[in-house]
């Protein structure tokens, strides 16, 4: 507190120190950014400072993905600073990126001044036009009076209510010239006061529908997530209390330990046979910071048709968008379920526990498939046992481990075997699905975490998205471990012509791959290649022992295929399983190759 | 609770006060094409300058799935303080301007002043070949009146889009 006293008279500084003093007391220690002729002057200011650390990256899509990474790893906000023009027209992937997951992260773009927008100036975009939809909310300053309460302002925005990326547009003038330091206002936002607390009625509403279930399901997803690790917490203790079932959507992995008994896996397209029953048999569902997302329901009307829906989400506009619903609760999830907890507490009603076991004999029996099984025989290596290796060594090791992916079928299979017992420990482009995401988000979860152990899972098409990122690792010295699933095609895209284009596998061969090894020495890493099963616990263990960057490049079966799968348009009970399992179905409907 | 099986279309009048800022329109109607919504009338105008307030009133149609989803993507929009669903929620007026320019001479002119005498249409701007009729109602009413002053002579239509307020002592405050 003293040390805001002292600062509490206005100050006059340069538009650039405004900001860099606006990102420090809002608590930035780093920011992720590349440098260009708009924003010099804040470069200057960065340049005569110690308190924020800059990483500079080599190409601004990876800024805010590393930015991504570094918010999803430490609930803090991402903060990114980009020129004009083709600077901030790059970062816009990311945006949207971080817009689809729900990240805070701030985007600081450089402008032509401000008598020069308008006219197609050089390095002149239209960034708050073009970011309008790719943003939570985006601001063009044309006032240095109102600088540092846009930036204070932006930091609420992102992270208030549901989470997301925020464009503050500073034209060059605006940063030159001279204007008052306003402190963060105490008083709250005029019109945008998200709703946290639930309300009462409809979470007595919610535990009498969860008290009187037979066949109960826990769905959670990233809301869980971004409440913070006591909401994780929260949601450990009521499924525990309640005995029911638990599943995870892709971007919730790691709120509920994936080694708890009560954990059904993942559900959705690639989710496992258990989970997906169970959504499609259970009498009352209960879904908690996740948006019914096209992934997860399969096709809309076989969706768990015979269930009763708790919906409880911040965003109100995620409710009755896709799926209607019997009680809504608007409200963050840690609150929510510390109510759910209090008034399940509370409530005399007795739960049918015979009913639920029995429900649990129905869950097992599903388990029973082994729908993750497969077999590794010979010395080529199944892409899912390179990952549960992984799994397995890293456990063993018991060091602290983050997981990044690109998109794809590896990223899939790590959903799948890669097993996540904190939350905050797993992060991969969910909505957009980003190809190049994973190598620079595993840059900014590293800058956050120095010590752990941080490995991207990738393929070999997606990680050249952002391949020059390798040039970043070298720079800062940090440690990331690329573990390349190398099946040499664009593995899901080769998936889909298989299965819904007559094997015409058209333009997804990755042709003309560089090698690796030589592409990680290059960038001053260390380069592995791996092609026989029997050198992969190994290859593994000294990838992770090297303390530098590597690229583990892992020759894997090309032809595999990532089940067990809901095609298009199906529901859950109609999964694809892998062959020789038993259950399941097979083909896709004409309907369902509309869709993606 | 909105039914998603439900095709019925409904019409919606909704208001909506924003703050009176920079692309703050550009975000509304980026929202209706973003997500695929029918506009079928926008109007805009500050109505409180010292709070730096403008009231948006649109009409849309859509099933009620749809208009409920309008309203939460509307009310989460960082500058909107305020949504109202003013078709939904009680008894309100709908009043749209209209100038309606019609050409013509000898008894044509007469039966254009005439006839918008009938609909309390008044005459703003007039030559010895032209009218220009000013003219306030509900949409329906300017509609009949320009059908009617087509084959006379009509010649060009301005119209500014549904504005729209709740009936009886309720406030809209931010």
């Amino acid at each position: 507190m003293s040390a805001t006293l002292q600062t509490t008279e206005t100050r006059t500084m340069t538009g650039a120190e405004i900001v860099l003093q606006a990102l420090k007391d809002n608590g930035v220690e780093v920011i992720f950014g590349y440098p260009g002729g708009a924003v010099l002057p804040l470069y200057d200011a960065l340049f005569q400072q110690n308190a924020i650390r800059h990483i500079l990256v080599r190409h601004e899509q990876a800024a805010v993905h590393a930015a991504e990474g570094y918010a999803r790893s430490t609930g803090k906000v991402g903060v990114v600073l980009v020129t004009s023009g083709p600077g901030a027209t790059n970062a816009v992937t990311g945006l949207v990126d971080a817009l689809m997951d729900s990240i805070p992260v701030i985007c600081l773009t450089g402008q032509v001044p401000t008598h020069l927008i308008g006219n197609d100036a050089f390095q002149e975009a239209d960034t708050t036009g073009i970011t309008r939809p790719a943003t939570k909310h985006n601001y063009l300053v044309k006032d240095i009076k109102k600088l540092a309460g846009t930036v204070h302002e932006a930091f609420y925005v992102a992270k208030s209510g549901r989470p997301g990326p925020v464009v503050i547009d500073l034209p060059k003038d605006i940063l030159i010239g001279k204007g008052p330091y306003n402190e963060a206002p105490q008083a709250p936002h005029r019109s945008y006061r998200p709703q946290t607390e639930p309300d009462m009625t409809s979470i007595r509403a919610a535990v009498r529908l969860l008290k009187g279930a037979r066949r109960p399901i826990v769905y959670a997803g990233g809301g869980v997530i971004n409440a913070g690790p006591e909401a994780s917490r929260l949601l450990g203790d009521f499924v525990r209390m309640t005995g029911m079932p638990c599943t995870h959507t892709l971007m919730g992995l790691g709120a509920f330990p994936s080694e708890d008994p009560q954990f059904l896996g993942m559900l959705g397209m690639h989710g496992t046979y258990e989970a997906n029953l169970a959504m499609h048999g259970c009498d009352v569902m209960l879904n908690i910071g996740a948006r019914f997302d096209d992934r997860v329901t399969g096709r809309l009307n076989a969706f768990s048709p015979n269930s009763k829906k708790i919906h409880a989400d911040i965003d109100p506009s995620s409710i009755n968008k896709n799926v209607k619903v019997d009680v809504a609760i608007v409200g963050d999830a840690g609150a929510v379920l510390k109510a759910l907890i209090e008034c399940w507490q509370a409530d005399e009603q007795p739960q049918d526990r015979a009913a639920i076991a029995e429900w649990w004999r129905a869950i097992d029996g599903w388990r029973g498939t082994g729908c993750l099984q497969y077999r590794q025989e010979g010395s080529i290596i199944k892409p899912q046992h390179a990952v549960k290796r992984l799994y397995e060594i890293t456990r063993e090791m018991g060091r602290e481990t983050f997981i990044t992916t690109e998109v794809g079928q590896h990223q899939m299979w790590a959903a799948q075997y890669f097993g996540f017992q904190k939350p905050n420990r797993w992060m991969t482009s969910g909505g957009l699905g980003t190809m190049g995401y994973g190598l620079p988000a595993a840059m900014g979860v590293q800058i956050a975490h120095p010590d752990a152990l941080v490995i991207d899972i990738a393929g070999e098409a997606s990680i050249l998205m952002n391949i020059q990122e390798m040039g970043t690792l070298a720079q800062y010295r940090l440690p990331v471990k690329v573990f390349i699933l190398n099946n040499e095609y664009m593995g899901m895209v080769r998936q889909w012509q298989e299965l819904l284009h007559g094997s015409r596998y058209s333009e997804s061969y990755s042709e003309a791959l560089p090698d690796f090894v030589r592409l990680a020495e290059a960038f001053h890493a260390r380069g592995m290649r791996v092609t026989e099963a029997s050198q992969l616990d190994d290859a593994i263990r000294e990838m992770i022992a090297h303390p530098g960057p590597v690229i583990a490049d892992i020759a894997v079966a090309k032809d595999e295929n990532c089940f067990p799968m809901i095609p298009s348009g199906a529901a859950h009970n109609e999964m694809i399983l892998a062959p020789g399992q038993e259950g399941g179905v097979t083909g896709v409907t004409d309907e369902g190759k509309v869709l993606v | 609770m909105p039914d998603p099986s439900e095709t019925t279309l409904r019409n919606a009048t909704i208001a909506v006060l924003v703050e009176n800022e920079a692309g703050i329109l550009a975000r509304v109607v980026g929202l209706f094409s973003g997500r695929g919504y029918n506009i079928e009338s926008l109007t805009v105008a500050p109505v409180d300058a010292d709070r730096r307030l403008s009231r948006i009133t649109i009409v849309t149609s859509g099933t009620d799935m749809v208009i409920e989803q309008i309203k939460a993507q509307l009310d989460r929009l960082v500058p909107v303080h305020k949504v109202s669903d003013l078709t939904l929620e009680g008894p309100h007026l709908a009043r749209e301007l209209a100038l309606i320019k019609v050409v013509g001479r000898g008894e044509a002119r007469m039966e254009a002043l005439r006839l918008a005498d009938a609909f309390r249409a008044r005459v703003v701007d007039a030559t010895i070949e032209s009218f220009v009729f000013e003219m306030t109602g509900a949409g329906e009413k300017l509609d009949a009146f320009i059908a009617l002053m087509r084959p006379i002579g009509l010649a060009e239509v301005s119209r500014t889009g549904v504005v729209a307020i709740a009936r009886g002592p309720g406030g809209f405050e931010a």
